[in-house]
């Protein structure tokens, strides 16, 4: 238990740890959903504190990752237009469209500029009149609700100048979809802790009974972790499937109902595309009718472009815990930080940039062998 | 720009018809739209995401949560320079790797 000593709490780590030791009596697979716990997972080492029973498998949880190609290639063809202020997170400057990014747009002249909230692009469009603002709405239940209200903003001091190029995505359409496959071994899910204080955790009971799987809200915090392996695992030894809040300090089980609303009330629930995956049914928002004005695929005529992924990429497989980082044969060769194929490897909660960062390279030889999914 | 992180309640004030408030993570000090949560007060944690406050946390959790993120580099993520840090490969330090060394060592 080498890293053991840069927990928090060691000694609570340590009686969790014991704990799910002393509970597991067969082999079990679990899929952390949220990129942010994949990283916590591999930066303490936590997935070798486990028994060897106990499997994790990393999920689809990282926005960046999901964001499929077309939709960036769009974000490029927007913003290298003049005219156009084009603002995004920071995050997504260096995911690969075709060919190029939102980082070498700007080296060729496009004016792309990194905001902290969608409502400083609203300022933006408020400051550049004469201009066209548009803001990369990408992100699931948790950053939803912030471009929502941007919109809802935009529409009520009657700013004209700025519209939304959205990218959203649900979770619990994708845990859905992640069971439905044919390859599935996921036993059992540690949820999003975030996305939950948005959502609460209404959407879940029907999914862990239709699947008959646990399903464990967790934070992000290395003990949170141990935390949610440790009631996922006492369920699945126990033969049960419920849903359980181990988060309580910052999900309440209703979610933020402000938030909620705000995003009925501007979105509505469309069928998506997740990049390296394919479309899954009612998987994401687009704006609502009283909102399309501010959709920028319509106003900028975009909404034609589709995009093939690179087939030596296989993050989808990554995304859907069929593969490790490093079994992929581009790992690290054709495929690093500085050249990433595919977003899992430029964003900074991709499963491949965390086993790149933390040289995550002789973990045990995945106890499957990967097939894609359809 | 998933993970929200937890902030300090400086100020608030309306703007726009909107409730805004002036926000320390630990430091660095942002706008944060309060329309989700607006009965958060002056001097009470929420966690933040992208400008928005989103729950309300107590201290303790708050504090321990801000020196998890601060050890992770998480801080310097979320507020450091974008474009800096995208001009850095995503501003991992990478140590120099030669592309392709890692490969061979990921096979051996």
């Amino acid at each position: 238990m080498k890293y053991l000593e840069e927990f928090q709490d060691p000694e609570l780590a340590r009686r969790l740890l014991d704990d799910i030791h002393a509970t597991v009596t067969r082999p079990w697979a679990l899929m952390e959903v949220c990129g942010g716990q994949t990283h916590t997972i591999i930066r303490h080492g936590i997935d070798q504190l486990l028994p060897e029973q106990v499997e994790l498998i990393h999920g689809p949880g990282c926005p960046v990752c999901v964001t499929p190609l077309e939709m960036i290639d769009k974000a490029l063809e927007i913003a290298s237009r003049p005219g156009v202020i084009f603002c995004s997170f920071g995050d997504m400057l260096r995911v690969p469209g075709t060919g190029r990014d939102l980082f070498t747009v700007r080296g060729e002249g496009g004016d792309v500029r990194v905001v902290y909230s969608p409502l400083d692009a609203l300022r933006i469009a408020q400051q550049h009149p004469d201009k066209e603002v548009v803001f990369f709405g990408i992100g699931f239940e948790t950053t939803a609700p912030p471009n929502a209200m941007t919109v809802y903003q935009a529409r009520k001091l009657g700013i004209r100048n700025f519209s939304l190029l959205v990218s959203h995505v649900r979770v619990p359409p994708a845990i859905e979809a992640v069971m439905r496959s044919p390859s599935c071994r996921v036993q059992a899910f540690l949820a999003a802790g975030h996305v939950c204080s948005v959502m609460g955790v209404g959407e879940y009971p029907e999914l862990a009974e239709r699947h008959r799987v646990p399903i464990v809200v967790t934070g992000f915090e290395p003990l949170d972790i141990l935390e949610g392996v440790r009631r996922t695992v006492r369920q699945l030894e126990r033969g049960e499937h419920t849903v359980e809040n181990a988060y309580a300090r910052a999900v309440r089980p209703e979610g933020n109902q402000a938030a909620r609303a705000m995003l009925a009330d501007v979105f509505e629930v469309t069928d998506r595309s997740w990049r390296g995956i394919g479309v899954i049914p009612e998987s994401g928002w687009r704006l609502s009718d009283r909102y399309r004005d501010y959709d920028a695929e319509h106003r900028f005529s975009v909404t034609g472009i589709k995009t093939l992924e690179p087939a030596a990429c296989r993050s989808g497989e990554v995304l859907q815990g069929l593969l490790k980082p490093h079994q992929c044969e581009a790992f690290g060769t054709t495929c690093t930080p500085r050249s990433p194929l595919g977003a899992t490897m430029v964003s900074s909660e991709g499963a491949c940039a965390a086993y790149y960062l933390y040289r995550r390279l002789d973990v045990a030889p995945a106890r499957l062998e990967a097939s894609p999914v359809g | 720009m998933c993970l929200a992180v937890p902030g300090r309640v400086l100020e608030i004030e309306e703007r726009d018809g909107t409730r805004m408030a002036t926000v320390d993570f630990g430091g660095v000090v942002k706008e944060v739209c309060l329309e989700y949560l607006p009965d958060l007060r002056v001097g009470e944690y929420a966690i933040v995401h992208v400008g928005f406050a989103l729950q309300r946390l107590d201290e303790q959790e708050a504090l321990r949560t801000l020196a998890l993120f601060a050890d992770l580099g998480m801080l310097q993520e979320e507020f450091g320079d974008p474009w800096e840090a995208a001009a850095n490969a995503n501003g991992y330090p990478w140590h120099g790797d030669a592309d392709g060394e890692l490969a061979r060592e990921a096979r051996q």
